[in-house]
């Protein structure tokens, strides 16, 4: 026969097998393109990596040795301050030598393609490119083409997979576990990468996920990921212990997904009053950066509830840990060893 | 001068036979087709292929190709665009309009007749325009055109949106016996969507293109062709929707005819799972529904032809990021051995399987050819159904390489191509 593919085994399975999670202590991937490659035991490995980095980040002297001599391309197509931030952060404390690209600064505007763009750099033999891109996929073609390694910080609405790990990280050190984690995403889930991630991670780990927000922002089948669909907000907080916000793009949003902001922000804007039906020491989520009185009201956002600063710090040890796994030399060495 | 081929099992689409005939063909017709054994002179004047084993079919004929010239040479010219067809047993090709000028006056027309007239390879017919400058608001000097011979109009690659002007091209184009061919699809439906709308864009982040975009523009043609009374014919056909609406359009004696192309019986949308741009194309790949539901229009008669819709995009257009890559594949030389495939699965009888590569499409443009009879133009192809291959590059004679199949085996091959008594193609 003519067509030969394998079948996505995501699409099968529905939701993720699960692992007793064990020890390995190899991570032999050359690059982070999303979730789906991941095995429960790798991401429990990334976690537990970016918990024992997390100290470094509290010392008065940030930066331990154990990069050295490597280096690190942020490469940035697309608008991005947190993510593009987090990165250099992580790989100046682990002591590699980091370098910016964005679309604007390089030769892009220059009418260079990604590919050729790509090519030069590789000639220049950095040890990793960390790629943001409007386009979904970009990493991918990336991956195939150059021998440095590929880390996805967001390819258009596909994946954003160092999210998805702090994400993680997050809800394992609030809470404790995963496994069993009521957890629900609010918004715009069909352009979302920073979903498709969590959802793909979260169902992979045994959380239970639902999705909630208007059907216009509902992928078609998103129930063959293994989640439910509430599109009633305030009916999908009820009884979750993690209330996970998405930005609204304001900045791409066409006309047509729904009426108005301030008929998104009555309807679908996380207040105080929603979460009254989550359990008992819910966690409130957000990707960043906020709309205030959008998708969340600044009550919400700057109350007991809200873990979104602490997300941003666990972001610079999640992808610490990413770094050292991808790159970090002989593995199974002592990740500090600059103490 | 008489070449004798000699020993082939001729294959009739109209009569659904396939028996054992020798052809005698003389100054580039057909002079006789005898049982074996009946013809024996032998002589210098008298060429013989001999094709026992094999089908002898009637050369194919491919009414929907992008042969890209004028205007975008760096992908396809006429020539080698025709080149590749007579390798894939094609000996006529209808050509699309959408080349820059767009073929929408006769001087594109003539242009184009007069390209294909010194390549040679095979017979090519011009597909003018509906509207000039393929923007949907005027419509083209059909007489001219049809005077300087398109054998029929299309606004391929842009659809008609404005619905009168689609009503007004179908009543006018009648007049002058000239078929259109309407390229479906609702563009605001479409959006920037990349590939077919389902669980696999869900899952991989690319934006969708539903199935509704065409049915929607399906339904539209088949109501006007049925307020008008007159014929149209619904180009690459992809969804379960589509065919529904075209059956249900045929039992009621709406004159309509369709064709699809072998991607949408062959691959469905997870082959674009790794974006590998080769796999985008538009109408997208479908849904393993949509296959099912393609093949089964085929077998009962809704779909009249498998055209290639042949594509070709070079590098620049396809080694780029999946969303901003072109649309489409090129068909020519892998139609036949997917079409054959069709045979093997017991979907469709190989008379039927030729005559939907062939005799289909002649009747729908009206050009000669489709069926090999006595006086008829020897436009002809012998084929070998067993020969399997692997599907590499090299084998591929378009400019641009932008196949799907590239690394597939396929099986079936056109070992010969003749065109007006001429062999243009012979098998390496």
């Amino acid at each position: 026969m003519v067509a030969q593919y394998e079948r996505p085994s995501c699409l099968i399975e529905g939701k993720g097998v699960f692992f007793e999670e064990s020890a390995v202590t190899k991570f032999e991937h050359k690059d982070l393109l999303g979730m789906g490659p991941l095995s429960v035991p790798e991401i429990s490995l990334i976690l537990d990596t970016a918990e024992s980095l997390k100290a470094i980040s509290a010392r008065d002297i940030k930066k331990v040795p154990t990069l050295r001599g490597k280096s690190v391309v942020n490469f940035f197509y697309e608008p991005s301050t947190r993510t593009r931030i987090s990165f250099d952060v992580a790989a100046k404390q682990l002591s590699a030598d980091t370098l910016s690209l964005s679309a604007t600064t390089s030769s892009m505007v220059k009418g260079e393609t990604l590919l050729d763009t790509a090519r030069n750099l590789q000639a220049m033999r950095p040890d990793l490119i960390v790629l943001r891109h409007p386009s979904s996929g970009a990493p991918h073609m990336l991956a195939k083409e150059v021998e440095a390694g590929i880390i996805n910080a967001g390819d258009g609405i596909n994946e954003h997979p160092t999210q998805a790990l702090l994400d993680l990280y997050t809800i394992r050190e609030k809470l404790g576990r995963i496994h069993g984690v009521k957890v629900v995403i609010i918004g715009d889930i069909s352009h979302s990468r920073v979903a498709r991630s969590n959802i793909i991670g979260l169902t992979k780990m045994g959380a239970e996920v639902t999705v909630s927000g208007p059907p216009t922002m509902m992928p078609v089948g998103i129930e063959s990921l293994g989640v439910r669909v509430t599109p009633d907000p305030a009916q999908a907080v009820q009884g979750k212990d993690v209330v996970m916000l998405l930005r609204i793009q304001l900045e791409r949003q066409s006309k047509v997904l729904f009426p108005s902001v301030r008929e998104y922000a009555s309807f679908f804007g996380l207040t105080t009053e929603m979460l009254q039906g989550a359990n008992e020491g819910a966690i409130v989520m957000h990707p960043g950066p906020l709309n205030r009185g959008v998708e969340i009201t600044p009550e919400v956002a700057d109350g007991p509830y809200s873990v979104i600063l602490d997300q941003v710090a666990n972001g610079v040890a999640v992808r610490m840990a990413v770094l050292y796994l991808l790159i970090g030399g002989a593995k199974g060495d002592n990740v500090d060893q600059g103490r | 001068m008489i070449t004798w081929i000699r020993g082939g099992n001729l294959v009739d689409p109209v009569k659904g036979t396939v028996e054992q005939v020798d052809v005698i063909v003389e100054n580039g017709k057909i002079s006789r087709m005898l049982p074996p054994g009946v013809f024996q002179e032998e002589g210098p004047g008298i060429s013989r292929i001999e094709a026992s084993g094999r089908m002898v079919v009637p050369g194919l004929i491919d009414m929907h190709v992008h042969l890209r010239e004028p205007g975008h040479e760096y992908k396809e010219t006429i020539a080698s665009g025709a080149r590749a067809a007579a390798a894939g047993g094609y000996t006529a090709i209808a050509c699309m309009p959408n080349t820059a000028p767009p073929n929408d006056c006769r001087a594109v027309t003539e242009f184009i007749l007069e390209q294909a007239e010194r390549a040679g390879w095979v017979r090519v017919y011009p597909i003018a325009a509906i509207s000039k400058g393929q923007a949907g608001e005027t419509l083209t000097d059909f007489g001219e055109l049809k005077a300087a011979g398109a054998v029929g109009v299309s606004d391929d690659g842009f659809p008609v949106v404005n619905s009168e002007l689609m009503r007004r091209a179908l009543e006018y184009a009648s007049f002058y016996g000239l078929r259109v061919i309407s390229h479906c699809e609702d563009r605001g439906l479409s959006g920037n969507g990349v590939m077919h709308e389902g669980v696999v864009s869900t899952r991989i982040g690319l934006a969708g293109i539903p199935d509704a975009s065409e049915d929607i523009m399906v339904y539209r043609e088949i109501a006007l062709s049925r307020l008008t009374g007159r014929p149209v014919h619904i180009a690459h056909v992809s969804t379960a929707g589509s065919v529904d609406l075209i059956r249900r359009a045929k039992k009621k004696g709406i004159r309509v005819t369709a064709e699809t192309a072998p991607h949408y019986f062959t691959l469905d949308h997870r082959r674009v799972i790794g974006y590998d741009t080769l796999a985008k194309v538009n109408p997208p790949l479908r849904s393993p529904e949509d296959v099912e539901a393609i093949k089964a229009g085929l077998r009962e008669g809704v779909i009249d032809a498998i055209a290639t819709d042949h594509a070709p995009h070079s590098s620049l257009e396809k080694e780029v990021e999946f969303d901003r890559a072109a649309f489409g594949m090129i068909g020519l030389q892998t139609a036949l051995p997917l079409t054959l495939q069709l045979v093997r699965d017991r979907v469709l009888g190989l008379a039927e399987a030729i005559g939907k590569l062939s005799w289909a499409g002649a009747t729908i443009l009206g050009v000669p050819g489709g069926r090999l009879v006595e006086g008829g133009n020897a436009d002809l192809a012998v084929i070998d159904l067993d020969y399997e291959y692997p599907f590499e590059a090299d084998r591929i004679l378009s400019k641009s390489k932008n196949s799907p199949f590239i690394g597939e085996v396929l099986k079936g091959i056109a070992e010969l191509t003749m065109v007006g008594g001429k062999v243009v193609w012979e098998k390496r």
